[in-house]
Formats: C-alpha cells, structure tokens, sequence
C-alpha cells in the first residue's frame, strides 16, 4: 500500500526533528523544471502542448490512466486506467519510480527514477500544470499529509482541554458549541471515552460520513483525547 | 474624542516601541495590546470573537464594519430558490458587542498608515492598532467585462455581495416573460465561492421552472472547468432538461460584451436579448487592501502559518482577499482561516500558547429540492503556502437519502457557521 508507505516514511522523518514541522510541501517545482528535461524529449507539457511520442502532461493529476483523448496508448495502460488507476501524487510516484512496476506493459520507455527527492521535485513541477484546488477544490492534493509535532508538554498532558479548545475551532463551524442541534448532531458534553472511541472510528473508517473521516483522519490520538476532554465539560 | 486621542497616544508608542520590546508589542500608556479588524464577515466577525473570547479581556478589540446588518453571501443563492427568506441571512453585530466586550464600529475604513498603525475612517477617525486583520472580502476588477461598471449594477446586477443586490437580482427574475431569458456572464478564476455561479444557476432554472417554465438560461463562462462540473451536469440534465446553455471559451464565453441599455449579451460577435443579465466581473481584494498597500497584482499574498501579510508582519489578510495557496475563496475558508490567526495574534500579543495551523473547507451547493451536494478538504501550512492535503467529494448517482441528508447537513452548518462568527 503505497500511501501507508509514504506516511510511515514521513512519521520517520519526524523522530528527532525538534521544530514544529508542518505538512510536507512536496517538494521544488523549480528543481523539478530541471529534472523534467529527460521527460520532454516524449511529453510536452505547458501552453499548447499536443501529444508526440508520449501523451502531453497538461491535467495529467486526476486524470484516469490511459484515458487523454486521442493518444494510441499501450493495451497495459489502458486497461489499467479501466481496471480504475487513476492518476495522484502516489499513483505517480510508483510509476516514475519504477514505470513496468506498475503498469508492466507500458511503452514508456524509461528506466525511473530511485530518488524520493527528485520524484518529489518533479511531481511538484508536474502538478503545477493540472487543477489548482484553489479554484477547483475537488482536484488534487499538492502536499502530503503528516502527523503534528506537537510541543511536548501539550503531548504529555492526555487530554488537554486547552489544546481541545483550539482543535475544537474546527469542529463549530458546522457543529454549534452551544450543544444546538440541526442537521448536524450535537458534540457537547459526551462523555469522553464515548467520544473517543467515535472519533477513531471515523478515523478507522468503520463510522461512514466522508467529512467526518477527512476530519478524524488527521487527528492524532492525543488530540482526539485533548477534544474529548475539552468538550466534555464545555458549558 | 476618544479617537482621536488614542490615535495620539497610538502614534507616540509605535515610535517608541521600535525601540524595545520586539516579543510583546504592546502600545505604552494604554493597558492592553489593541487589535483592530477591518470587515465583519466570515474572516473578520470571527478573528474578533475568537480573540476576545480566548483572551478574556487581555486585549482590545475594534471590530470595523460599515452594516449594521450583515447579509451573509453564503445561502443568498437559496433565496434566489425561494429556500430561505432575505431575514433568514441578516445578522446583527449585537451580541460581540454584548457578550464579547467587542468594540464595534460602524463605519468605513478608508486608508491604513502602516508607519504610525492607524486606520483611517471615512466617519474622521484614526483608530490605532498594535495588529491590524484585515477581512474585506472582494471587490470587481474595472474593465473586466466590457459595457459594464458599477453604474450599470441595477440594470445588470452582479449580486456577488449579498443583500440589495441579491433582491434586485430576484425581482428581475420573477419579471421576466414567459420564455424570457436569464443571462449570467461568469467570472474567471479566482473568484470568491468557486460553485456558487453553478449553484446560482441551479437555484435561478429551480425558481423559474416554478414560475417561468419555458424560461432559458445562458451562461457566458471564460473558464474550460468549474467546481463540482460533472455533478452540476448531471443535476441539470436531470431536473431542468433543455433549460441551461453554458459557452465555455472554446465557443467564445471569454470574449463578451455587454449592453445594459440595450440589454444585450454579445458572446464572441453574436448578439442575444437577454431579460436579466447576472454579471459576475473578475475580483481582486477589497480596496482597503489596495490602500493599505499590501497586495501584489488583485491579491494580498500571506503567510500561511498565521495569515500575516508577506508585506507587512503586523497586518493579517483573511479571506477572499489573500492569496495564501490551495483554499478556494469561501466563508468556511475564511472563518477556518480566522481561527488560526486569532491563535497566533493571541500569541504574539499575550504569550499565550500558539498550536500549529490546520485549515479546513466544506462547500455545500443545492441543485433542487433536498438534492444537496459537497466537496471539502482539508490543508496545512507548508513554507510556500497553505497546501491542500486530502478531500472528499459528492458522487453521482448517490441515492436521494444522502442528497437530502447533505442539504439537511447544510442547513446545519450554516447555523453553526454564523454562531460561530457572531456568538
């Protein structure tokens, strides 16, 4: 699972990193210009690009494998793309590390690139020339999500109210703090051990509601205890 | 004159205060450190209760904000519907000021001087700050369609700040003839609320299909793609079949020109007689932020961990009016945004506690009767810039269970969007 992964990778980054490290911003698009010179012998990309030995790049994220509108694709790529690959910083990944790895009967003839810096560099550079999620909100992520390092006297204290205040900021835009309830159900006064365990279950998945998932998924366990505490005494 | 004398005051600390104490900038010969906010939507009403709520009377906060009622942008598409009266969006600034302790000022803020940290009023006042957050949300770039200007907003309103606007807007479609025709002239990116023209669109061909069936809808679009487009699609292929016609660029929708005497709609040469023309021009930032001079090209760029203008590290831009990376321009991307630099302004002032940023947008859109859809994400900041890290969207084909519970879900944010900023 190439997602679970990157994650893992990222968490280990942080071990010992002693500053306050935000989410990883996916690396120099400028650098990746640079890089990107040994793709366009076969891919244009940019302003007019047209299809040539390779298929242009122009919204290649979210786009299904195989499916840019009049390029003869290898029989591998396509049925991948129906087979439901569809293009994003992992997928991408994978298949700039290593192209037969992933789709083995491509016709990308490329041997891949082993460094995770130069693939992050690159899809930076790449990713400027799809969807910007500033104007199309649905379209792709430009950074990979990473557990906070949060300062340690908030981690040693389970459950610090103080820190559930601030974290709960994100929960009253939709949810009223006064415990008022329309269409979107109450948060206040749980008791926390109840809360606790709702909050991870949308993290696992196993509560189905795609915000709330979203919402749960990037909560550490020691924020979703510093929340419950917080609201659970919220007057 | 209260004012004027703080101003004074304000203005002797500052040049005092280069000098000593960088960590806690606080004005001398006044108790407490003074934030002042300029623009009371969804940023600015927000920034303000948070940060005198969090900081329990250690700061002072003066809220600017022209209306005495604010009408919210958001949901003003669904009086367009018929979904929600023109009441049902009006808030008063009465319990900031109550509960909150929030010095509330009616009144337009028109220039910044960044040297002596006071904002100037067009009521006389010069009203000082140790930080300034700015939250004026947009104004329309001049010249961006051609025949039409401010003049000409009666007759081709643009209602993209809500309240007259949008009841004018109204009572032009409900005048329409049978078999008239609605024109909206959409703007090109980045504009505030990017669904709400499709939305807009969704909540006019509801009204008119009610009252006006055999009514038509252009849309002049200069962009390739929008928001939640396959979604909208599908919406309008199901619901009102036959009655919407968008041209993208590819067809001319960026080359247009309008006549408000004439009421016409020129799309790339070819001229239509329109019955409503709904023009929505390219935006750039409130003026104030021009003003202010803080903003580069339509936009004020800031940093993404604490919103605070890369121009000047005591004012702060929430809202449609910055650019700060991967949030679209919305009210839910503004409140979120005004929490995070409420968090940090605290910090900065008082030494209080600073956790890391984390943002948040969900943007709900109505396509008819109980058919809600969403899309949302979530962001970080990164060095360069807020950076979206993972989303969600509707999809087609859900059943008609979960497109009402969305809309019902939309209703409740909205509630506990307003309580949020307003208390």
């Amino acid at each position: 699972m190439i997602v679970a992964f990157r994650n893992i990778l990222a968490i280990a980054a942080l071990v010992g990193a002693p500053t306050l490290i935000n989410a990883e911003a996916g690396g120099d698009p400028e650098r990746g210009e640079t890089l990107y010179r040994q793709c366009a012998r076969c891919h244009q990309i940019g302003a007019g690009a047209v299809d040539r030995v390779g298929p242009h790049l122009n919204g290649v994220f979210d786009r299904s494998a195989g499916q840019s509108e009049g390029f003869g694709y290898s029989e591998g790529l396509r049925r991948a793309g129906a087979n439901g690959l569809v293009w994003d910083y992992d997928t991408l990944d994978a298949y700039i590390e290593d192209p037969r790895a992933l789709v083995s009967r491509t016709r990308m003839n490329f041997r891949g690139i082993a460094g995770q810096q130069d693939r992050d560099d690159l899809l930076a550079y790449l990713r400027t020339f799809s969807d910007d999620p500033s104007n199309i909100p649905e379209s792709a992520p430009t950074a990979v999500a990473v557990d906070h390092e949060v300062a340690p006297e908030i981690l040693a204290i389970v459950g610090d109210p103080a820190y559930g205040e601030y974290l709960s900021g994100e929960c009253t835009s939709c949810h009223q703090a006064s415990g008022e309830a329309s269409g979107i159900p109450s948060i206040t006064n749980w008791p926390a051990e109840d809360f606790v365990i709702a909050m991870h279950a949308y993290k696992d998945g196993v509560r189905a509601h795609p915000v709330m998932q979203m919402m749960a998924q990037r909560l550490s366990n020691e924020e979703i205890a510093a929340l419950a505490a917080y609201l659970a005494d919220i007057e | 004159m209260k004012f004027n004398r703080r101003a004074f005051l304000g203005t002797a600390a500052a040049a005092a205060g280069t000098l000593s104490a960088p960590l806690l900038v606080r004005a001398d010969g006044h108790g407490k450190p003074r934030v002042v906010i300029v623009g009371g939507g969804a940023g600015g009403a927000t920034a303000a209760r948070y940060i005198a709520k969090d900081s329990k009377g250690e700061i002072d906060v003066t809220l600017i904000e022209p209306t005495r009622t604010y009408y919210t942008c958001f949901f003003s598409n669904l009086y367009l519907g018929g979904f929600r009266s023109m009441d049902s969006l009006g808030h008063s600034y009465g319990t900031l000021a109550a509960e909150y302790g929030i010095n509330v000022v009616h009144d337009w803020a028109t220039g910044v001087d960044r040297d002596a940290k006071t904002v100037a009023t067009a009521g006389g006042h010069s009203i000082p700050y140790d930080r300034l957050i700015l939250s004026p949300g947009i104004d329309f770039v001049e010249g961006a369609v051609a025949g039409w200007d401010v003049s000409s907003q009666n007759k081709m309103p643009h209602a993209y700040k809500a309240g007259s606007q949008t009841e004018l807007l109204r009572a032009q479609i409900m005048a329409m003839p049978q078999g008239g025709t609605y024109a909206m002239v959409a703007p090109p990116n980045p504009f505030r609320c990017p669904p709400g023209p499709y939305e807009r669109v969704s909540m006019v061909a509801h009204m008119l299909k009610e009252v006006n069936p055999t009514a038509k809808i252009l849309i002049a679009d200069p962009k390739e793609k929008f928001s939640k487009q396959g979604l909208f699609e599908a919406g309008w292929n199901n619901h009102y079949a036959g009655m919407i016609e968008r041209v993208g660029p590819d067809f001319g929708g960026d080359n247009v020109t309008v006549d408000p005497e004439a009421m016409t709609l020129d799309i790339d040469g070819e001229t239509t007689n329109v019955d409503v023309c709904n023009v929505i021009p390219a935006m750039k930032a409130g003026l104030i932020a021009h003003q202010a001079d803080i903003t580069e090209g339509n936009w004020a760029p800031v940093n993404a961990a604490d919103l605070s203008s890369k121009v000047d590290e005591n004012i702060h831009v929430l809202g449609d009016a910055c650019s700060q990376g991967d949030m679209p321009k919305s009210g839910f991307s503004a409140n979120s945004q005004a929490k995070v630099c409420a968090n940090a302004v605290r910090g900065a002032l008082t030494g209080s506690t600073v956790f890391p940023a984390r943002f948040a947008n969900t943007c709900w859109s109505l396509i008819d009767t109980n058919n809600g859809i969403k899309v949302g994400a979530t962001y970080e900041a990164t060095d360069e810039k807020i950076a979206k890290v993972d989303g969600f969207i509707s999809q087609n084909g859900e059943s008609a269970e979960v497109r009402q519970t969305t809309y019902e879900e939309s209703v409740g944010w909205y509630d506990g969007m307003t309580a949020d900023m307003f208390g």
